[in-house]
Formats: C-alpha cells, sequence, structure tokens
C-alpha cells in the first residue's frame, strides 16, 4: 500500500512530480477539509441538504382515519409494491372491540378495496382504524440482525435498506416486532416503507400523507418547532406500538387505546 | 542475537500469518464495496440510489399551477383537504406530459363509498350512505359535484365534526363549556365549514372571566394574575384549552 515508486528517479525529479501533484491537487484538498464535515466525500449530497439537519417521524391520528385505504393503494404505486396481498409497505387494519372486551383485527388485501360489513349480530362496543407501516425505529432490530449491513438507520432517521447489497435471508422480516417487511417476490430482497425517501428529497410528503384524505397521517421532523408533526405531539396524547420492546419506534399515534398493538 | 530470542518455529508461522493478513486485506478491498462504512456499517452511496426512486405521485402544488379554477371551487368545500391525487391516483406522468398522460376518473358508483360508505368503524360525525339503498345505480357525480359536495342535512352538534376535540372536552375540566363559549360560530359554518369558519378566540380576555383573580366565574376555577402571568403569550401558547391540566 506504500508509495516508494519515486526513490528510482533523481531527488530532484521526485520534488518537481512531488510539487505539480500537490498544485493539482491542493485546492481539491483545501476545499475537502473546509467543506467535508466529519463526512467524506464522495457521498456528499447535492443541492445543500443535509441529512444531519433532518429526523423524519410520522404521526397518525386514529380518530381521523375513516378506513379509506387510499394511503395503502396509493404507497403501492409509489413504490412499485406488488399488487398482490400479503406484500405491503403501508396497510390499514380495522380493529373490532366486541362488548365481551375481546380485540378483532383484521385487514383485507390491506384496506385498499374496503372493508367488508360485520356479521349483523357484532356487539361492537368500539371500532376504529388503524394504519400501520414501517416505524422507522431509533434502535430497530432489523438494523441489528441484518448480517450484511443491508438494513441501515440513515442520518436523517430513516430506516432503508440497500437493495443491491441485501442477499435476501429474511433475518431482519422475523425481527421486526411489528411485521413491517416483506420480502419482495421478484427482487428476493427484504422491503418496507421508507417514509417515500425519494419524495423526501425532492420536499414532497410520503404518498401516502399526500392522499389521506382527512389528514389523519401527519408528517415532519423530530425537534423543529415548525414542524406540523411538532404540534401533532404536542396536543395530542400520543401512543408507540410495543413500546416495552424498547426500539424506539419514529410512527406516533393519537387516540390509540390499549387494544392497539 | 534477535534470532537467540526468537524461537525457530515461530518463523514460519510468522509468515504464514503475514500472507494470511494480505490475503484477507485483498479480499476485503475486492469485497467490501466503495463507499461501505463512511457513515456507518453500510454503503453510503445507497442512500442516492434510493433517493433516484422516479416519483408517480406530483403532490397538490403540481395540480394547483394548472387547475387553478378547480383548486379554487374545492378550496371553500368539505373537500378542501382532499388532494387531487387521491381520487385521480398518480399524477407525475401527467405533469410532466399533459397532453399524452391523462390521471384517472374514477366516475363509476365504487370509488366514493370507500370513504363515504356506511361502516360502523367510521368516526360518526363522517358523512356516510348505505351505498346499496342510496339512489342504486346512479353515479354518484349524477347528484354531487366531487369539487364542492354538499351535505344533505346540516349537522347539529359540533362533535359530529369535531370527534377528537369533543372527546378531549369531555374528560376535562372544561367539559361543561359549550364550544360557543370560546369560539363565535357563524350559521354558515354548519352549511360550509370552509369557506364560512368558526373563529378562534385572540386575546387573553377569553379566558379571563373565569381564571383571573378578579374573575366573576361562580364557580372553583384555578385563578392567576393576569398582569403578570404569561406576559406576551396567549393563553393557548401554553395550555391546550381544549383539555387543560389542572395545575
Ligand atoms: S418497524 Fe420493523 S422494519 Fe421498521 S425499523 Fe422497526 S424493526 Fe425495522
Ligand atoms: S388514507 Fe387516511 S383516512 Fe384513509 S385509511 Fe389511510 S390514513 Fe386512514
Amino acid at each position: 500500500m506504500t508509495n516508494s515508486r519515486p526513490e528510482s528517479r533523481s531527488p530532484g525529479m521526485a520534488r518537481r512530480t512531488f510539487l505539480q501533484n500537490l498544485s493539482a491537487k491542493l485546492p481539491g484538498l483545501i476545499a475537502f477539509f473546509a467543506l467535508a464535515k466529519p463526512g467524506k466525500a464522495g457521498a456528499d449530497e447535492p443541492g445543500g441538504y443535509d441529512p444531519e439537519q433532518h429526523n423524519y417521524a410520522m404521526g397518525i391520528d386514529i380518530h381521523k382515519c375513516i378506513g379509506c385505504g387510499r394511503c395503502a393503494d396509493a404507497c403501492k404505486s409509489e413504490n412499485n409494491v406488488p399488487r398482490d396481498e400479503h406484500f405491503f409497505r403501508s396497510w390499514v387494519e380495522r380493529y373490532v372491540v366486541t362488548t365481551d372486551r375481546e380485540a378483532h383485527v383484521d385487514s383485507p388485501n390491506g384496506g385498499i378495496d374496503g372493508f367488508p360489513a360485520l356479521p349483523d349480530d357484532t356487539d361492537i362496543l368500539r371500532s376504529f382504524f388503524v394504519p400501520k407501516l414501517c416505524n422507522h425505529c431509533v434502535k430497530a432490530p432489523c438494523v441489528q440482525v441484518c448480517p450484511v449491513g443491508a438494513t441501515f438507520l440513515s442520518r436523517d432517521g430513516v430506516v432503508l435498506v440497500d437493495e443491491s447489497y441485501c442477499v435476501g435471508c429474511r433475518y431482519c422480516i422475523q425481527a421486526c416486532p411489528y411485521g413491517a417487511r416483506y420480502l419482495h417476490p421478484e427482487k428476493q430482497v427484504a422491503d418496507k416503507c421508507t417514509f417515500c425517501y425519494h419524495r423526501l428529497r425532492e420536499g414532497l410528503l410520503p404518498a401516502c400523507v399526500e392522499v389521506c384524505p382527512t389528514q389523519a397521517r401527519v408528517f415532519g421532523e423530530i425537534g423543529h418547532k415548525s414542524s406540523p408533526l411538532h404540534r401533532f405531539l404536542r396536543f395530542n396524547e400520543i401512543t408507540q406500538l410495543k413500546p416495552y420492546l424498547n426500539t424506539e419506534p419514529k410512527v406516533y399515534y393519537a387516540g390509540a387505546d390499549g387494544e392497539v398493538i | 542475537m534477535f534470532r537467540h530470542k526468537f524461537p525457530a518455529q515461530l518463523v514460519p508461522l510468522a509468515v504464514l500469518f503475514v500472507l494470511a493478513m494480505t490475503a484477507l486485506l485483498v479480499a476485503r478491498a475486492f469485497l467490501v464495496p466503495e463507499t461501505f462504512g463512511d457513515y456507518g456499517p453500510y454503503r453510503a452511496n445507497s442512500v442516492d440510489e434510493i433517493a433516484a426512486q422516479p416519483i408517480v405521485y406530483a403532490g397538490a402544488k403540481a395540480c394547483e399551477d394548472c387547475h387553478d379554477d378547480i383548486v379554487a371551487l374545492k378550496s371553500d368545500s368539505h373537500h378542501q383537504g382532499v388532494a387531487c391525487e387521491a381520487c385521480h391516483g398518480p399524477a407525475a406522468g401527467h405533469v410532466d406530459a399533459p397532453d399524452e398522460v391523462s390521471p384517472q376518473i374514477p366516475r363509476g358508483r365504487g370509488y366514493c363509498p370507500l370513504c363515504h360508505g356506511y361502516n360502523p368503524s367510521r368516526p360518526s360525525g363522517f358523512p356516510q350512505i348505505l351505498s346499496d339503498r342510496h339512489n342504486p345505480g346512479r353515479p354518484c357525480i349524477a347528484c354531487h359535484d366531487p369539487h364542492a359536495p354538499t351535505l344533505p342535512r346540516t349537522p347539529e352538534e359540533c362533535d359530529a365534526c369535531h370527534r377528537e376535540i369533543a372527546n378531549d372536552k369531555m374528560v376535562s375540566p372544561h367539559t361543561m363549556l359549550a364550544c360557543t363559549q370560546c369560539h363565535s360560530v357563524p350559521n354558515e359554518h354548519l352549511l360550509s365549514p370552509r369557506s364560512a369558519r368558526a373563529l378562534k378566540p385572540t386575546d387573553p380576555g377569553t379566558c379571563a372571566p373565569c381564571h383571573s383573580e378578579s374573575g366573576t366565574a361562580k364557580f372553583e376555577a384555578p385563578t392567576i394574575n393576569f398582569e403578570s402571568h404569561g406576559e406576551r403569550y396567549l393563553c393557548w401558547d401554553c395550555h391546550y384549552p381544549h383539555h387543560p391540566e389542572a395545575n
């Protein structure tokens, strides 16, 4: 790895090439040290996007969700998720709590085609819809178990999957306590919600948030006071899914009660 | 003299060790992809690759640029908050080539009930119909303009639409207050909630009758000195009026 070639030439020659090299590289070097913060060259984002300035998260207001499934449908279109059942990045569940305090959950085709009527003799105590997706856990089990480093937490707080590096071993699918992942049937790689990362970088909202007709989904940034998420977190009683697992989910639910898991 | 201290049998081992390490380093250089580990145990370039995925939904702003008449109509209606692409489907292709690609227009009877079909799990104030009995056979748009839909019946209670606020207020010390105690609600708000808005209080005088030390409330309400408390803030900058904390 050491560079010892100049020895074979005269010392003057070596010095001259060194200086030539240096003058050619100096501006780049200066720019590198001046501009590159702790990061490395080559992966710096164009257009002044600084991932360190972002920490994306989502809020979901269960009071507002009407179970129309437009979010799950839009997610499939935006992210090329196979149309078959069982493959979802985001889906909607219906919770029916009957008078005997049992919670029944269903999600036919993720809610995209609507929810069938309940049997006439159902004694409903409460019922509501709960949209679900990857929680972008701060301490994500899926990241911890990935043997090759294909699932990772990006610097802007989004859990992503490196498609070209994933070996399709399914450990992450097993590890996710929220059932948020599936194995893409054609690509044979793990797939899941990215908060529509490609849209965020263009200043757009995730597709599910964009189309939600009741604004049940709120998207924003943690720690930015001007973000709609900040107001959402402040003015609602917030629950997360399975908080006792210590995964620190970043999808925040308002209006979710004990039955929602 | 060095040889004396260094056991001879270790020499081939050391050579083997150096060879193995070199092989390992060479293999690593080939196997570990570029930019792996730049920011953590992952390939930094994959972030840019994911960011380069094509965009399918153009976003509401893109529609506004050309269809300002419909946007104006819709922004005064119950469908104000419904993005165009919620019904018309992904439209980035249409934005790129407006003449060649047309977004979907769901004219059939099947689409609107996805939101408005009766379902006991929906919020109670949400307008719902029994699709089988509600003018069967006629497309929804024969009677309703989806850009400016109207309600057949005027809701009488605020909680028909503002359920989550009502739920909060129900368990708060403010439970007995009528919404109109603090909000002035023009009559048209019931018919056209978006164009005639219920007004929110703008000055702390709203809270003062009950919560100032010289207040006139006939019941126990926590009081504070309005001269010294809060200064340049409005009461609701810190206290959520629908569920104010007790202390
Ligand atoms: S919800 Fe599941 S897939 Fe998403 S970050 Fe957490 S563990 Fe990983
Ligand atoms: S689009 Fe909004 S209202 Fe419809 S199911 Fe999804 S979250 Fe609920």
